[in-house]
Parts: structure tokens; C-alpha cells; sequence
């Protein structure tokens, strides 16, 4: 008999509240190993909090969030920059530092790492950016000067630098036209089999969920409330999902609004 | 409203902070000193502090030791003791003037870019991007504009000794009719090493508060950019009542009898 695999990332019964306000409610979730999964959910459901817990950027009060079999809750600082160093992170708004050039950005963690020199670096960063589709004349540019489709690119190419073997992104594709975000989600499914990775993202966008995903999950209200293939997303027979794939006002997720 | 409720949730609130500030304070100087070091964010922040803060603390310590010296004159012109202006200046710049006045015009420039800077970090999730590349935000953003604060306004607070009085010679000679050789003489004589060294243990001190309430705020600045403007109020005004609060504790231990 075979042993099936470890997850890459095991989550279970994760609670955290900011104040009165719950906003994970006992998530378990496993994340295989080469896996993308995907977190669906509305603005305010949870999906940030639950990658920056994974990363141990925020802690969360109970519950247990593994790493590659290492416990991420209660690690000291130390710890979790080195659970960091295997994972790689787009952030919505790019993130970048805009003190660095491009290049700097990309090689960032490289050059902290004191892993190379800085002209390793810079061919470094060219060789990263070249993968997603920019050439060597951005590398010298800074990130206040790049379109917000540029920004997420550079954003990409910084998480994917060190070859990180999990790869969080979030809302990949938000703020982009639709052109720019197929173009982000192909580099993103390229970029991801190039190395891989275990990928978690989160997003709105079911255009982006539906080319990325290999499994979907649904947050609502801090619970998670279906976890399944993509394939199976249209006949989930879930009525938030059903509710959320369509884009209704009407059913049971419901809008917090004054009328 | 349960007044006593009031004021007991304020205290709290009140106790939180300072403690939070102690926290911060503490991993800032304990990241200082241990590995890995930042030598390229540090010398930016030497260069920033140290270099950039020079226009605006040569220009307020030489106006500040003119005025002194026109003031003290017509002061002491009522009991005839105009010689004591070359003392007045001289123990005023030292002690007092240089490194107060030096720590209000770098609380205003630097304690509000770091607030700003930072705070924009933190807004923009700049913050948390060190973080998942594995490089403490403290020890890169925080520890190297402390040690700078710490270990630059001591020298600022040097040219704004040597200025201020220099400002007050200008004055002296040109305008109230000292003798140049007499005038410095008395300065020399009436100079003792511990007036310098408590004006610099107090500018390394401010240096120090500054830099840290600068970071403090934009460290845990919330919101959008009306988080950062207030994290950047809070940084200059709560750094300018410690600063001067902090100058009555030092004149204390270093001058009272």
C-alpha cells in the first residue's frame, strides 16, 4: 500500500477575530504538494487574513497552521523567515519598493540572502523578468513609473525569483483590464508548472479562478463553505457558490448595506 | 458615561501604548546589534540625518546664538554686566539651545518622513513583502534609522555648538563693539568639557527619540493616506514633548546640586 502524500500546507480549525468582528470562523484546508488552489470569496470574507496567517504575518488564536509539517502558529521570528524563504507572494497592489529599481526589487531576496553580488543580482532580476515577458530596459526603471499591469509583472517576478516552492497570490488580476489579467494568469499557470510550486491564490475574478485552479475553495463569513475541483464549480449544487459564480445580488450571501 | 469608566479606559489605553512603544523599542536597539546588518540602509540614514539634516540646524543655531547675544546685551545693560554675554552664549548654546533647538528642527524633518515613509510601507503592504522575503522589518527599516538618530545628532548638535556661538561673535563684534580676542577668550575660559558633553549625551538621546517615534508611528499607521498624515502629526508632536521633557530629566542629573 502507498502512502499518500503530505499536504504542503495544513490548516485546521484556525480561528481569528479582529475585535467583535470574526473573520476566520475553524478553517481546515490542505494544500497538496504541485496543488493550486484557489480562494473564492467577497470583499471582507477572510482570504487575505488567511494567507498572512499562513505566513505567519498575522496570528491567529487558535487553531494550527502547518508548513511542510512545521507549525507556523506561536514561531518566533526567526522561524518564520525561514518558512518564508520557501514561499513566494504577489501582493495586490504590487507591493513594491518604490526606494529600489525594478531590478532590485526582483533580486531582493537574493541580495539580502547575501546569496550573490549585486552584479549577479542584476542578471539575476534581467533573467527573472525576462519570464515574465519584460525586457532588460525595465530593470532600470522605478516602480512608480511602470503601468499597474507592469507592477504586478515585476510583482511576479520578485515572487518567483528564488524559486519558491509555495507561491501566494493575491488578486492577481484586480485593477487590470481583461487583456492584461489573461495575460497575468497565463504567466502565472506558466510560471507556476515552470517550478512546480504549490500555489494558493485568492481572488474575485472567476475568469482568473477558472485558468488557474486546480481546487476551489469557498469563504463566507470566516467558514469555509465548499472546497472542490474547478471542474466541478458549475455543478457544485451549492447555493453560495451557484450565488457567487453568477454574480447574483439574490440568494444566501447577503450584501451589508443601508437602504 | 461612568466618568471613572472614562478614565479608566483612557489610562488603559494610555498603559497599552507605552507599552507597545516599549516593545518596539526594545526589538529596535536588540536587532541593532545582532545579525544580519543593513550596511546600505545604514549609511542612507547617517547621510539623511546626518548630512541632509545640516542646512536647517546650521541656519537655526547661528540665528539662535545671534539673538541670544543681542538679547543677553540689552539684558545685562541694566545691571552693567555686558561681559557676561560672551558666557550667556556660550553655557545657553552648549547646554540648552544647540541640541533642543537641533532635536525640534530634526523631529520636524526627519521624525516626518521616517512616519511618512514607513507608514506608506505599511499602508502600500511594503511592510509585509519583507516579510515573505524573509528579511525582518525591523532589522531593515527600524534598527538602521535608530542607530543614526542615536549616532548623528550628537555631531549635528556639535556644528550647532560651534555656529551658534560663532552666530553670537558676529553679533558681539560687529554690532555691540566686543573686542574679538577678549570675546573668545571668555567663551574659551568659561567652557567646561561637561556643558559639551551634556548637550551631546542629551542630543543623542533626542536623536534616539525621534528616530523611534518616527518609526513607532508609521510602523503602526492604519488606513489609507489620512492614517499616514495623522501617524506623521503623531511622530513631530509626541517626539517635540519627549524631546523636551527628556531635556528637563538630563539637566537634572547633570546639573542639579
Amino acid at each position: 500500500m502507498t502512502e499518500a502524500a503530505a499536504p504542503k500546507i495544513r490548516l485546521r480549525d484556525v480561528h481569528k477575530r479582529f475585535g467583535d468582528k470574526v473573520v476566520l470562523d475553524g478553517i481546515d484546508l490542505d494544500v497538496m504538494p504541485g496543488e493550486s488552489v484557489v480562494v473564492i470569496g467577497g470583499s471582507g470574507s477572510g482570504k487575505s487574513v488567511l494567507i498572512k496567517s499562513i505566513q505567519g504575518i498575522i496570528r491567529p488564536e487558535s487553531g494550527s497552521i502547518q508548513v511542510d509539517g512545521e507549525e507556523v502558529v506561536g514561531m518566533g521570528s526567526r522561524q518564520i523567515e525561514a518558512i518564508n524563504g520557501k514561499i513566494g507572494m504577489l501582493f495586490q497592489g504590487g507591493a513594491l519598493f518604490d526606494s529600489l529599481p525594478v531590478w532590485e526589487n526582483v533580486a531582493f531576496g537574493a541580495i539580502q540572502a547575501k546569496d550573490i553580488d549585486r552584479k549577479a543580482a542584476y542578471d539575476l532580476a534581467v533573467e527573472t523578468l525576462s519570464k515574465v515577458g519584460l525586457t532588460e530596459d525595465v530593470a532600470k526603471l522605478w516602480p512608480a513609473e511602470l503601468s499597474g499591469g507592469m507592477q504586478k509583472r515585476v510583482g511576479l517576478a520578485r515572487a518567483i525569483a528564488a524559486e519558491p516552492e509555495i507561491i501566494f497570490f493575491d488578486e492577481p488580476t484586480t485593477g487590470l483590464d481583461p487583456i492584461m489579467a489573461d495575460v497575468i494568469n497565463d504567466l502565472i499557470v506558466t510560471c507556476v508548472k515552470r517550478l512546480g510550486a504549490t500555489a494558493v491564490t485568492i481572488t474575485h475574478d472567476m475568469a482568473s479562478a477558472r485558468k488557474i485552479a486546480d481546487r476551489v475553495a469557498m469563504l463566507y463569513k470566516g467558514k469555509l463553505v465548499w472546497v472542490g475541483p474547478i471542474a466541478d464549480i458549475d455543478t457544485s449544487g451549492n447555493d453560495y457558490v451557484d450565488q457567487f459564480i453568477h454574480g447574483r445580488a439574490e440568494g444566501p450571501i447577503t450584501m451589508d448595506l443601508r437602504r | 458615561m461612568n466618568v471613572l469608566a472614562l478614565i479608566g479606559r483612557v489610562f488603559l489605553t494610555f498603559l497599552a501604548a507605552v507599552g507597545r512603544l516599549s516593545r518596539f523599542a526594545a526589538a529596535a536597539v536588540s536587532h541593532m546589534v545582532r545579525p544580519p546588518f543593513y550596511p546600505r540602509q545604514i549609511l542612507r540614514q547617517f547621510v539623511d540625518i546626518g548630512y541632509f539634516s545640516l542646512p536647517v540646524v546650521a541656519l537655526t543655531a547661528i540665528f539662535s546664538g545671534m539673538v541670544l547675544a543681542l538679547q543677553s546685551h540689552s539684558g545685562f545693560a541694566r545691571f552693567q554686566a555686558e561681559g557676561a554675554v560672551a558666557m550667556v552664549v556660550a553655557l545657553s548654546i552648549t547646554r540648552e539651545l544647540g541640541p533642543v533647538l537641533a532635536g525640534l528642527m530634526v523631529a520636524g524633518r526627519i521624525g516626518a518622513s521616517m512616519a511618512a515613509e514607513i507608514g506608506t510601507m505599511r499602508v502600500t503592504e511594503q511592510v509585509d513583502a519583507l516579510t515573505t522575503l524573509s528579511t525582518n522589518p525591523y532589522k531593515y527599516l527600524v534598527s538602521p534609522r535608530v542607530l543614526a538618530g542615536l549616532l548623528m545628532m550628537p555631531l549635528l548638535v556639535v556644528v550647532a555648538d560651534i555656529l551658534g556661538i560663532f552666530g553670537g561673535y558676529i553679533i558681539a563684534i560687529g554690532k555691540l563693539g566686543f573686542n574679538s580676542g577678549s570675546y573668545l577668550a571668555n567663551t574659551w575660559q568659561v567652557l567646561e568639557p561637561l556643558d559639551v558633553a551634556s548637550g551631546l549625551v542629551k542630543a543623542a538621546a533626542f536623536g534616539f527619540l525621534i528616530a523611534l517615534l518616527g518609526c513607532y508611528n508609521g510602523y503602526y499607521s492604519k488606513g489609507g493616506a489620512q492614517g499616514v498624515g495623522a501617524a506623521t502629526t503623531n511622530a513631530v508632536v509626541s517626539a517635540s514633548i519627549l524631546i523636551l521633557i527628556a531635556n528637563y530629566g538630563i539637566t537634572e542629573i547633570f546639573f542639579a546640586q
